[in-house]
């Protein structure tokens, strides 16, 4: 049953990143050059305050099989986000790059401790 | 010859969408749209239930360190590397479908940054912050650094062929 949850919530996570990431791209303007990944920031860190709604909420394992192993897990990524910086590093934008390394881990840490937060905080088993 | 990268206005830097790529800026236009998407979906579901397959084969350590997410998240990182080199960047995979499946679906949900941030929230919060500051930094180093080898080891090989060929 778990398992069927994850395949239904990666399903859905991954386009949802794409579409989003699309959509920010968009929203910055067709043509300008604009660099920095901000299409996979904000994935990044929606799916992180989701996933910190989730736990601080202490779901059941379905709804967390599916909503957070399965749609968080999918709507983020790590592989995305490690090319990007790569990408900006060799191609002398070093200063955005550990810029996007910074900014994404303590957003995405301060998203997970914002949606706990929000959900009643840590300390449930859940955590 | 291989004098790549001298730098370009605009790198191409998304691996799950650029739009500055006039091809992939295509791919929501059309009937092709739902093939797309369709294809992102499945490598989604495929990627997630095999994260979720490495987290019950890999428990996490006695002091709590993720080992499974790590480890997924840093071959997941490699993986991207040789993949992104193959298409985007040296054409050596034409299929307008592989990015989007393997790239897009079946790298981006086997990887995560979710589970990541929250496994180091949850470490902090158990008091174990040597764990959670251990795992943050061993992860961005392993991933940064095994998506730099897999793409620099991809390119060599690619442009070895390229001239031999």
């Amino acid at each position: 049953m778990n398992w069927l949850l994850v395949v239904l919530g990666g399903a859905a996570g991954a386009p949802l990143r794409y579409l989003t990431d699309r959509a920010v791209q968009a929203r910055h303007g067709a043509g300008t050059p604009y660099v920095f990944p901000w299409g996979t920031f904000t994935v990044n860190a929606a799916g992180s305050l989701l996933l910190g709604l989730l736990t601080g909420a202490t779901v059941s394992t379905p709804v967390y099989a599916l909503l957070g192993t399965g749609l968080c897990g999918a709507l983020t990524t790590y592989s995305t986000f490690s090319y990007e910086t790569l990408r900006l590093a060799e191609t002398g934008r070093g200063f955005l790059a550990g810029a996007n390394l910074l900014a994404s881990l303590l957003v995405g840490l301060g998203a997970v401790f914002l949606g706990a937060e929000l959900a009643g905080g840590f300390g449930g088993p859940g955590v | 010859m291989s004098t790549q990268d001298p730098l370009p206005e605009r790198p191409v830097v998304d691996p799950d969408v650029d739009l500055s790529v006039p091809a992939q800026r295509a791919e929501t236009e059309g009937p092709g749209k739902w093939r797309v998407l369709a294809v992102i979906a499945a490598g989604g579901a495929a990627g997630a239930t095999a994260r979720y397959a490495a987290t019950l084969a890999l428990p996490a350590a006695d002091d709590g360190f993720p080992w499974a997410i790590f480890a997924v998240n840093v071959t997941g990182c490699a993986l991207i590397g040789v993949l992104m080199v193959l298409t985007v960047e040296r054409g050596r995979i034409t299929h307008p479908l592989v990015r989007p499946f393997l790239g897009v679906g079946v790298l981006g949900g086997f990887t995560t940054f979710s589970t990541y941030a929250a496994d180091v929230s949850g470490l902090l919060a158990r008091q174990e912050a040597a764990t959670a500051m251990a795992y943050m930094g061993a992860t961005a180093v392993a991933a940064l650094g095994a998506v730099w080898a897999a793409a620099a080891l991809t390119r060599a090989l690619a442009d070895r062929r390229g001239r031999t060929a």
